[in-house]
């Protein structure tokens, strides 16, 4: 049966119109892969050795800040790891045994690279614990342990489908945590490091995250198994409707048919409303650059990057899928009496309003200096004149269809926000960094925000230009692109 | 106001639809049968440049409907569920489309009126998403979306399938008003004998993407239709 099973996994993932069309992406997403594999291994050999010679005990310094590992995995696995899409209601009413298929989904979320990730943080650095002459049994209960605290947050996170305020609340609770054991108010690691520790010096004590990720698991099954059912877990929710008035768009000419239309659109689908969230954490990335909480970042260049995410959350998050936003009703898109050039520019105007609000709203750099904020005004103003054309002619190519309502509940594909949108952005930023680089070689770090300010504004000049290229790939990439939508996944 | 030229399109060296010449004048009632895979679908997306022809050319109005979107203004057309947007209210979804076709909220809603009967009072007013509503609502949402802003020319995908036999009969009742009293070229395709030797003034039957009938409707025809359609059974020797 499982046999059956992977055959129609390993036929849905390769018959999928995104790994027919979006090979560059595929290699994108492999090498992305590859370095967080690389980053968790050498993290995981560096942590000790970087530790001891810090002067810490490294074992025990570790135990003392998985509180804080554990809990962000759960929040990073709700944000990014897609859960198993398994074309369950078919298989409902063949010959297979309810309780395999949820096996399988289950045993699905188990092999996803949200966990095997941390198997090359936690193996290496095993491995140089019994190098170091660490008593090996201990090291082998304490590794098991903390494998299967990943597992108990996976089987948490396959129930958390709906439960982004927990999840919020979860993430600030941890923030909160963080700043006061930073301030020296409140240092919370005393009272949760005996668990982590007592993984390795109590024999016995392995057994309680394993029980858990096996109980979990359990209840999982049992829950997912009642819920088979058309009406129950596999149900559609039908929401209640709210007609809204716009009228004050109307101002925006044209444009503002579609701009409502935008408007509802992220309102009332669960995946646009997820995505807008995560461009609001986008605001607060710049923190990790200007306080100089991680080392190498603290450099002009990265001051830059920093102005771009910041600004260019909804830009990345959102302008990144246009038009698949629209791929559910493209061919009505296609036929209706729309000229292109108002289509594209009203997507383009709410990328870029929405730019300005962030570019507002991050005026609480300032905290940090007028460089810090300078930065992060340039990187709003090339994100406005330039990376909101670049998105929207990225998008022309991107044609994997979304699932807007997406609320199929677990089973369903309820992230929003994937890796993919974030390899993807990596060349928009590129280019600006290099613009700053000429400029602070050359005249010094003013000339540099100058230079990238200067692109931007050029790309304000170049709009129509621009559009008329756009206007031409778009039209060029129709047939594709409905053709692409009408494959659903 | 519609014509076909030597129009084709193969998929992977499959031939699925090849009509040499095909000419809809202004005002007709233009049924399309044919079993499936006949390549009914296949005709009215190339209709709408939805799919690329592979030779040849669809003339829409006064131009070709691949090189000017002027066709655009005015044809209207219900195809799938790819042609509602789920998010939106029956209402606002008409309001959408009145604002692209140059309706204001009174022009829709004076055309809306006239379907209190059609709805049923299962779509207006009833706080729910059409994503949400049933598959015979979505439809009749689709189908009177194609009137509002006076189209010249209406294309419906089987618009009989899904839809209660009251509302089969009601729609009937507008198809055929709206060409008798607007002169509005619309193009049905349907499975249903009955139903399209009804509305239609002539019916072209497609099969393997060929016409191979092109009827002007008669008393006879459904006899001849019904013939031509069970002729393909297989014999049982």
């Amino acid at each position: 049966m499982i046999k059956h099973f992977i055959n129609l996994e390993w036929k849905s993932f390769f018959r999928s119109a995104a790994f027919q069309t979006n090979l560059v992406l595929k290699i994108f997403m492999a090498l992305g892969a590859l370095y967080f594999i690389g980053i968790f291994t050498l993290a995981g050999v560096g942590a000790y050795f970087g530790l001891e010679k810090a002067g810490y005990e490294p074992l025990q310094t570790l135990n003392r800040f998985m509180i804080y590992y554990v809990i962000l995995d759960l929040i990073i696995k709700y944000l990014l790891q897609k859960m198993p899409v398994v074309n369950i209601k078919p298989l409902l009413l063949l010959p297979f045994n309810k309780s395999k298929i949820v096996d399988f989904a289950l045993g699905k979320t188990m092999l996803s690279f949200f966990n095997i990730v941390h198997a090359f943080f936690f193996i290496p650095f095993s491995i140089v614990l019994l190098g170091q002459g660490y008593d090996p049994l201990h090291v082998i209960t304490w590794h098991l342990g903390m494998m299967a605290l990943i597992y108990v947050n996976n089987f948490i996170n396959v129930f958390l489908n709906d439960a982004m305020a927990l999840v919020a609340g979860l993430g600030s609770v941890i923030l909160g945590l963080g700043a006061l054991q930073y301030y020296g108010i409140f240092d919370v690691t005393p009272y949760v490091a005996p668990f982590f520790q007592g993984l390795y010096d109590t024999l016995w004590m392995f057994a309680i995250p394993v029980i858990a990720a096996i109980a979990l698991y359990k209840v999982a099954h049992s829950y997912f198994l009642k819920r088979l059912y058309l009406d129950a877990g596999l149900a559609v929710k039908a929401q209640k409707a709210s007609t809204e008035n716009l009228d004050w768009l109307n101002r925006f000419g044209k444009t503002a048919t579609f701009l409502k239309n935008d408007i509802k659109l992220i309102k009332r689908n669960k995946r646009s409303k997820t995505t807008v969230i995560v461009s609001v954490l986008f605001l607060f990335y710049g923190l990790l650059f200007f306080t100089g909480a991680i080392e190498v970042y603290d450099t002009p260049f990265f001051k830059i990057f920093a102005g771009i995410f910041v600004t260019g959350g909804f830009l990345f998050s959102f302008g990144q899928f246009v038009p698949s936003w629209d791929s559910s009703y493209y061919p009505l898109m296609m036929t209706q009496n729309i000229k292109y050039q108002e289509y594209l520019k009203s997507k383009w105007m709410l990328v870029v309003l929405a730019t300005a609000v962030s570019t507002v709203l991050g005026l609480g750099y300032l905290y940090f200096g007028w460089e810090a904020y300078a930065a992060v005004l340039v990187g709003g103003i090339y994100n406005m004149g330039v990376n909101g054309h670049v998105v929207l002619l990225g998008g022309a190519y991107i044609k994997t269809p979304i699932d807007l309502t997406s609320n199929k509940k677990a089973f369903g594909d309820s992230s929003a926000f994937n890796v993919k949108t974030l390899l993807i952005t990596i060349p928009k930023l590129l280019l600006p960094i290099a613009l700053y680089a000429i400029g602070h070689f050359t005249l010094g770090p003013v000339f540099g925000y100058a230079l990238v300010a200067l692109a931007g504004v050029a790309g304000f000049a170049f709009r129509d230009f621009m559009f008329k290229k756009i206007e031409g790939v778009y039209k060029a990439e129709k047939y594709k692109t409905i053709a692409a939508y009408k494959q659903k996944n | 106001m519609i014509h076909i030229h030597d129009l084709s399109k193969t998929y992977s060296g499959v031939t699925v639809l090849n009509i040499e010449e095909l000419h809809i004048p202004k005002g007709e009632s233009f049924g399309l049968v044919g079993n499936n895979g006949a390549g009914k679908t296949t005709l009215f997306s190339a209709l709408l440049d939805l799919i690329q022809p592979t030779t040849g050319y669809i003339q829409n109005g006064e131009s070709k409907v691949n090189e000017s979107e002027a066709w655009k203004s005015h044809t209207a057309s219900f195809i799938d569920e790819s042609f509602l947007i789920g998010y939106l209210t029956a209402e606002e979804y008409f309001y959408f489309i009145g604002e692209l076709r140059g309706q204001n909220k009174a022009d829709v809603d004076a055309l809306l009126s006239g379907f209190s009967d059609f709805f049923n009072d299962e779509i207006l007013g009833k706080r729910k998403y059409l994503r949400d509503l049933s598959k015979g609502n979505q439809k009749k949402v689709g189908i009177v979306a194609t009137l509002i802003g006076n189209p010249d020319v209406i294309i419906l995908d089987e618009p009989f399938a899904n839809l209660d036999p009251t509302t089969q009969i009601r729609l009937k009742g507008i198809i055929k008003k709206l060409v008798t009293d607007r002169d509005i070229t619309v193009l049905v395709s349907s499975h249903d004998l009955i139903h399209v030797t009804e509305v239609c003034e002539r019916i072209v039957v497609l099969e393997k993407g060929s016409v191979v009938k092109d009827i002007k409707t008669s008393e006879a025809t459904l006899k001849e239709l019904e013939a031509y359609f069970s002729k393909e059974e297989p014999v049982v020797e």
